[in-house]
């Protein structure tokens, strides 16, 4: 009944290939996160799905479908730069989770084939400006061990059965992330399977690797001679007359375009001496990688800057809560960002706090960071931490036209996304959470709200 | 919520011994306890008198304060005004005043310039396990849940409240001046809440909050049945949780009957045999006096209904349902039954009872009428509840309801007051009322708005600009930020 409805809405919205239809958004003021900066009052032009023209004086093309953004804002669409969505409905229902590598793969579990583009999730995602997310794997499919649960540490405590790793043998990877669109009219919504290969470090990496840091750096060290030994002796594994590796032959594919240096190793890690570490192995095995969590980023700016690696972080994060995040402080972003490094602010691992990602990039503004900075770190960073802001992430001409209207300030509290369009189709603002609220919000006619 | 409260202490306790029963248990004396006339009956031996051990007392001391004025903000009293180019007056603790321009200052009094700024009540946090869940998160501070029994009435947040945890220096800085700490919501009975102010303390009793009724936590739905069903033992289903409060209440009445009837034999003057004193039943019989305030986790629209219909057979009041994702769908009923909700801004989805939950939930059971606050249940969260409450009022003002900032402001102030029976003291600038007010650098509810300036108690507690006022825990020297979590 619902995907029904959603199709009859869907259908309403954008009758036809709308991706072919032009659109000028007019009346607006264009935050380009480009070189054009920002443009107090000025027209955007969408042709063939791409950005065809932006600027003050852009000439709207004839037939084009004019769209007044009354005097609101115009950003690129946000990029949510690790999430759970598309792959996880519920997270207490294990069957609706598809984002763990489970007990039988490590570095070749791969996401993609879970992504499920009629999640209910997903609209409301898009309903926040999110046109784009990376999908990315945790061990235990269980979350990020941050998850808030009922928002609270009490909840997240029981539901943990008291902490402790994983179960079965030490996996080390967590599989491959995927890129994803949240277009509503693509019903293959894949952007690009197998883009990194997910891991932990630090606490999480040290208990998955079943004892401490040592453990988990030799495991991961060892995986990659591996997977090299592997690529330049495939003959001789086919014959088996390689020596044991310690994954299997599926995981050490997996790992083959990470030691190329084709993809990322996507590293979640949160101490100082953890992060320098990460950035040892990245030198010392000539690989690329992003990290995640960062909290004590800013004691290692400088490294992290000249080493060009991206960092995702939560802009909230301040509090000691492990013994890896006593350096937790809330100018964190600001001070990388300051040092060089490429900032990429994420909201919640979640699906439904994704539309955190747009407060948290406005709350870094009073502890450092601009505003422009801060509206980059959620559409251009991402963008370009994941090699994808050729295509994305800045209102460019050429680029896809992911875009977003915003009845005000996009990053604070009391704004939120008049339309969205997504490849220059625009989107349907609905989603089970509005339809719900719809029916509640009607006055009682004496029958039932069902009936409604 | 306060009228209700008034009215069940006018039924036997007066208002002086319900703030004794927080503060100064050595207090014996009580209306029921009292003889009419002499009676054989000697004093029950220290211990056994329910009366006589209501909880450690506060040793709370108000910061260091002098007369302050704020002058030239906007500001949002919590009882539903805004004063723009407003005065607030604080002296010995007290606001003094409140008002526009003209407000006259008393003479010598400090005054600080609010000019661009936004003054308000300090922030209550009606839902923290700040202390019993501290920072760092490991296993041996895991204090939240007594997860031995499904039942625990006996036990008390307090006496699992870590002071030195250092997220309630990062509450303060977001204007938390006072917490509602309650326990965990694995059990359907999680045990005694407690209500602290929100100062660098030593000791738990350093913080408590004097004569703040306690609460105590239930739990409806997964959790519980999680819990116990997971080990082969009761509850494991909806019904089997609707059996355990029933029973608990049951024991209760019994157990309050029980006390009852010896302290009117003994008013009399009649022999009697006091009953045994249970820690539990102690807890669960004083709710039934009206005396404890109920805290109940309970997310979707059903099973609240359900709640109620088990406090009328047992004669209590819900005094707030917690989380309550579903409370939108009944607004009316949780109006007409005087419960407030306490909600997130757009937490939901997570678990199965919180499928429903909608950004609108706070902003269409405001609309209702009925009492809303907004929580955190986190860490994170307690230091944005003004953004919170923000991002709740836009989702209402997005489908055209007319909230405005003063009616919000109530969501993070004076209705968690109320729901903690503390708005006599508590959450509004209102003259008379402890002096704990916010001075924040812009409209609070913005996402660039931090917290100058908190005062509680009419002390200075945090100062963003000035690191005298920026207190950290002992746990937190000499590690990597030496506790300074801000620039």
């Amino acid at each position: 009944m619902r995907k029904f409805l959603f199709a009859a809405a869907a259908a309403l919205l954008i009758a036809g290939p709308a991706a072919a239809e032009t659109v000028a958004i007019v009346n607006a003021r264009i935050e380009t996160v480009g070189k054009a900066g920002s443009i107090p009052s000025g027209t955007l032009v969408i042709k063939d799905g791409r950005i065809a023209a932006v600027g003050a004086d852009v000439k709207v093309p004839e037939g084009a479908r004019i769209v007044d953004a009354q005097g609101g804002v115009v950003t690129p669409g946000l990029i949510s730069p690790s999430t759970n969505l598309t792959v996880t409905e519920v997270d207490l229902i294990k069957e609706t989770r598809d984002d763990g590598s489970g007990t039988q793969l490590s570095a070749g579990f791969d996401i993609s084939y879970g992504i499920n583009p009629a999640s209910a999730l997903i609209p409301l995602a898009r309903q926040g400006g999110v046109t784009r997310v990376v999908v990315t794997p945790t061990l235990t499919g269980g979350g990020d061990g941050e998850d808030q649960e009922e928002g609270g540490s009490a909840d997240a405590g029981l539901l943990q059965g008291g902490g402790g790793g994983g179960k079965g043998d030490p996996r080390l990877f967590a599989g491959q992330a995927a890129i994803v669109s949240l277009d509503a009219s693509d019903t293959d919504p894949l952007v690009k399977a197998r883009v990194a290969v997910a891991l932990d470090l630090g606490q999480a990496g040290a208990a998955n690797a079943g004892g401490s840091r040592g453990a988990s750096l030799v495991l991961v060290r060892a995986a990659l001679q591996d997977a090299r030994d592997f690529n330049n002796n495939r003959a001789a594994y086919d014959r088996g007359a390689t020596r044991d590796f310690g994954l299997s032959r599926v995981d050490l594919e997996a790992l083959v375009p990470v030691v190329q240096g084709r993809i990322p190793l996507l590293i979640r890690v949160h101490r100082a001496s953890d992060i320098r570490q990460a950035l040892k192995l990245a030198s010392d095995e000539k690989i690329k990688i992003i990290i995640e969590g960062a909290e004590e980023g800013w004691l290692v700016a400088a490294d992290l800057a000249a080493a060009g690696v991206p960092v995702i972080i939560d802009t909230e994060a301040d509090l000691p809560d492990q013994f890896e995040t006593l350096g937790s402080r809330l100018d964190n972003a600001a001070r990388l960002q300051a040092a060089g490094v490429l900032v990429v602010i994420a909201g919640s691992r979640d699906f439904n706090n994704l539309r955190q990602a747009r407060f948290n990039a406005g709350m870094s503004v009073p502890y450092g960071m601009t505003w422009q900075q801060a509206l980059a770190a959620v559409t251009l960073n991402p963008a370009k931490a994941w090699g994808m802001a050729d295509r994305v992430g800045s209102l460019e001409v050429g680029k896809e036209a992911d875009v977003v209207i915003w009845s005000g300030d996009p990053l604070d509290t009391q704004s939120w996304p008049t339309a969205v369009f997504i490849g220059g189709t625009q989107q349907p603002m609905t989603s089970r959470a509005q339809q719900l609220r719809d029916r509640y919000a009607k006055p009682d006619n004496g029958y039932p709200v069902q009936y409604r | 919520m306060k009228s209700r409260l008034w009215a069940a202490l006018a039924a036997g306790v007066t208002a002086s011994l319900l703030i004794g029963c927080a503060t100064t248990p050595t207090t014996t004396k009580t209306a029921d306890s009292t003889p009419s006339k002499p009676a054989d009956n000697k004093p029950l031996p220290t211990g056994l008198d329910p009366d006589t051990a209501s909880g450690f007392p506060s040793t709370y001391k108000p910061l260091p304060s002098r007369p302050t004025a704020i002058v030239g903000g906007t500001v949002l009293t919590g009882d539903g005004k805004q004063i723009d180019n407003g005065v607030v007056v604080l002296v010995d603790g007290k606001v003094a005043a409140v008002g526009g321009p003209d407000t006259p200052l008393p003479a010598g009094v400090q005054i600080i310039d609010a000019k661009g700024r936004w003054v308000t009540p300090g922030v209550i946090d009606a839902h923290s396990h700040l202390g019993v869940y501290p920072s760092p998160s490991v296993s041996s501070r895991s204090d939240g849940n007594e997860l031995t029994d499904p039942t625990t009435p006996y036990v008390w947040a307090e006496n699992s409240v870590w002071p030195a945890d250092p997220g309630f220096d990062r509450a303060r800085a977001g204007g938390v001046t006072t917490l509602q700490i309650l326990p965990g919501s694995g059990n359907l009975i999680g045990g005694r809440s407690v209500t602290l102010r929100n100062v660098p303390s030593i000791t738990m009793q350093g913080m408590k909050f004097p004569g703040a009724p306690y609460g105590v936590k239930m739990a409806c739905g997964e959790n519980p049945k999680r819990v116990y069903g997971s080990r082969g033992r009761g509850p494991s289903t909806a019904m089997g949780n609707v059996y355990g409060y029933k029973k608990a209440w049951i024991d209760a009445a019994d157990y309050r009957r029980k006390w009852d009837d010896y302290r009117a034999k003994v008013a009399k003057g009649d022999k009697a045999d006091a009953p045994k004193r249970d820690l539990g039943l102690d807890t669960l019989a004083d709710v039934l006096r009206g005396k404890i305030l109920i805290q109940n986790h309970c997310y979707r629209a059903d099973e609240m209904a359900t709640m109620i219909d088990i406090s009328k057979e047992f004669g209590f009041h819900i005094s707030m349902f917690h989380h309550a994702s579903e409370a939108y769908k009944i607004g009316d009923l949780l109006k007409e039954n005087d419960i407030c909700i306490a909600t997130w801004a757009d937490w939901a989805g997570f678990k199965m009872e919180s499928y429903d939950g909608i950004e609108a939930n706070a902003a269409l059971t405001w609309k209702s009428g009925a009492c809303v606050v907004i929580h955190s249940d986190d860490p994170i969260i307690t230091q944005h509840l003004n953004q919170e409450a923000g991002i709740a009022m836009a989702a209402g003002r997005r489908i055209g309801l007319d909230i405005k900032d003063a009616d919000a402001i109530a969501w993070i102030t004076l209705n968690p007051a109320k729901a903690m029976g503390i708005a006599d003291q508590t959450g509004s600038l209102t003259v008379g009322k402890r002096a704990d007010v916010v001075i924040w650098s812009a409209d609070p509810f913005s996402i660039y708005a931090v917290a100058d300036q908190v005062y509680i108690d009419g002390g200075l507690a945090f100062d963003r600009k000035d690191k005298r006022f920026q207190p950290k825990s002992d746990f937190e020297l000499g590690q990597p930020s030496e506790g300074a979590f801000i620039p």
